[in-house]
């Protein structure tokens, strides 16, 4: 393409300056920080009880979540595109609440539900399951905040799905089932394996909706943002860095594979 | 969406209800709850915490938020937008996977790396003492924060908006020899404007729901840089549960209308 439009010169110097001063300084500042750390001491940090612990509940938790979602999300992301129930489009809509809704409030609100004394707590309290304060709480407020993913992932795909490839399906003789599980099923799960990688990317670094329900046990039910919290407010500067370069890395890394598995699929949608 | 075959009456059934189920369970009910926790005890109680001085404060810092940072955001959008949709260079994708860098960044690094940069122990923590100047546990903190996890938005909404849009309408208006402030205030903007307006109200809604980010920065001054979904926590934590989910209820009604006015954009970008 001919660079014949202007502004270019003063695009560039807006874009690139806002993205070095506001993101490039402070994550250089971050890295940095953390690469003038002896090996040794950094090693020590990461290879602590409790930092490990932190990342196994933060990574197992936001798999779970996001395996529930893989899970629940299509048959919610089929309901809304191929069934006209009466009320589809607030239901659609609903499906951004948790993009919307500030993480506190969902945080409050979920730990209040799934206590003991909660609407749903009292349900399953006699169950002999407990919510409120475990890991399974910190998956059910996971789950919230992944849901839109998962399914504004899928929702495009089902849309553009073409009839004739049901029709071919049932034509030659498969049931609607077959069709379903067979045809229509393996077509969506690039889609939804990308939704599950957004939806698990950003659940790690999720902070507002678990910190309450949480608990905050060390070696329990302590994620790692939290412990990146507790680390500053003890002072201790260079753990809470060291965490966060790992977490930042990991989290870059899952962005880079998103974006290739997005790309794939957009392609696959306009063709 | 008609063409499609026919499902069983059966796959419906359960298709509609495991969807109804799950959005009900993850959505609908925690949406009710926070009204209802909030109007628990009766309107009165909940005007109480509402009109509060600190609860005020609280709304004024979040405001001050949103203000500080969602305007220059924007700026950055319609200038990143216009850079990689109407100019092809070398280094384009990359500047466009490092646009979308501050999504996979967990909240609590957003808050920390100012913390790094600005704090008492961080690299300009000295100079700041000696000249008398706050910027973490102060305001400027809290919209440096705000500004970091808001700032893909805008641009996000509108790159593939002017990506469609192309530039053979700017270069027939380059080419009668209008400037490039005109181009794009009389052929561009008219194009993108719902676009433009829906990313500035995500942003918007994302800049005062903030809470991991702001939680780091803030340093929990009550009355000076307490933004609303703080406030909540604060509330929370005392065990005063009306107060804490009458300031949800405020937090719940601003995602509504962010939900609200993206189906109404949606609608007309469609068309």
């Amino acid at each position: 393409m001919k660079r014949t439009l202007p502004g270019f010169r003063f695009t560039l110097f807006i874009t690139v300056g806002w993205l070095v001063l506001l993101v490039g300084i402070p994550l250089a500042g971050l890295f940095l920080r953390a690469a003038s750390l002896p090996l040794r001491e950094l090693v020590g940090i990461l290879l602590d009880e409790r930092t490990l612990s932190a990342f196994r509940v933060s990574f197992g938790t936001a798999a779970m979540a996001a395996a529930i979602n893989a899970i629940f999300g299509p048959v919610v992301a089929w309901t809304l595109v191929r069934y006209r129930i009466p009320g589809h489009r607030i239901l659609d809509a609903l499906i951004d609440i948790p993009f919307a809704l500030p993480t506190a409030v969902a945080g409050i609100t979920l730990t209040t539900l799934y206590a003991e004394t909660g609407w749903i707590g009292s349900l399953l309290a006699p169950l002999g399951v407990r919510v409120s304060y475990t890991q399974l709480g910190i998956v059910v407020a996971l789950v919230f905040v992944g849901l839109p993913f998962v399914v504004r992932t899928v929702q495009p795909v089902l849309e553009d799905f073409p009839a004739e490839t049901e029709e071919a399906a049932a034509l030659l003789g498969a049931s609607r089932w077959q069709t379903l599980f067979r045809v229509v099923l393996p077509a969506l799960l690039p889609a939804i394996t990308t939704g599950a990688l957004l939806s698990f990317a950003r659940c790690v670094g999720e902070y507002g909706s678990v910190v309450f329900i949480a608990g905050n046990m060390p070696n329990e039910t302590e994620i790692l943002p939290l412990l990146i919290i507790t680390r500053l407010e003890q002072y201790q500067y260079t753990e809470a860095t060291a965490i966060a370069a790992v977490m930042l890395l990991v989290s870059f890394a899952l962005l880079l594979l998103g974006n290739r598995f997005q790309a794939r699929l957009a392609g696959k949608v306009s063709r | 969406m008609n063409r499609h075959p026919q499902d069983p009456p059966l796959l419906r059934a359960v298709a509609i209800a495991i969807a109804l189920g799950f959005l009900g369970l993850v959505v609908i009910v925690p949406l009710v709850s926070v009204f209802a926790q909030a109007f628990s005890k009766g309107v009165g109680p909940w005007w109480a915490a509402v009109s509060h001085p600190d609860t005020l404060a609280a709304v004024r810092m979040t405001l001050i938020a949103a203000l500080g940072s969602v305007p220059l955001n924007t700026a950055f959008g319609i200038s990143a937008a216009w850079l990689v949709t109407k100019h092809r260079f070398p280094g384009r994708r990359l500047l466009l996977s490092l646009i979308d860098l501050p999504f996979s960044v967990s909240p609590v690094i957003s808050g920390l790396v100012f913390i790094l940069l600005f704090g008492a122990q961080g690299w300009f923590g000295p100079w700041l003492q000696e000249h008398d100047l706050k910027i973490v546990f102060a305001w400027p903190g809290m919209i440096l924060a705000t500004a970091f996890v808001t700032f893909p938005f805008v641009a996000r909404e509108l790159i593939p908006l002017m990506e469609e849009m192309g530039t053979r309408d700017e270069e027939a208006a380059v080419m009668l020899g209008a400037g490039g402030w005109d181009t794009f205030r009389r052929v561009t903007l008219p194009g993108i404007r719902w676009g433009l307006l829906y990313g500035v109200i995500l942003c918007n809604a994302r800049a005062m729901g903030e809470f991991g980010a702001v939680s780091v920065v803030s340093g929990h001054i009550r009355g000076e840089t307490n933004t609303l979904p703080l406030h909540a926590e604060i509330l929370y934590n005392e065990y005063d549960f009306t107060g804490a989910f009458a300031v949800a209820s405020l937090l719940t009604l601003l995602a509504a209308a962010t939900v609200v006015a993206k189906l109404q954009l949606e609608r007309k970008l469609s068309r």
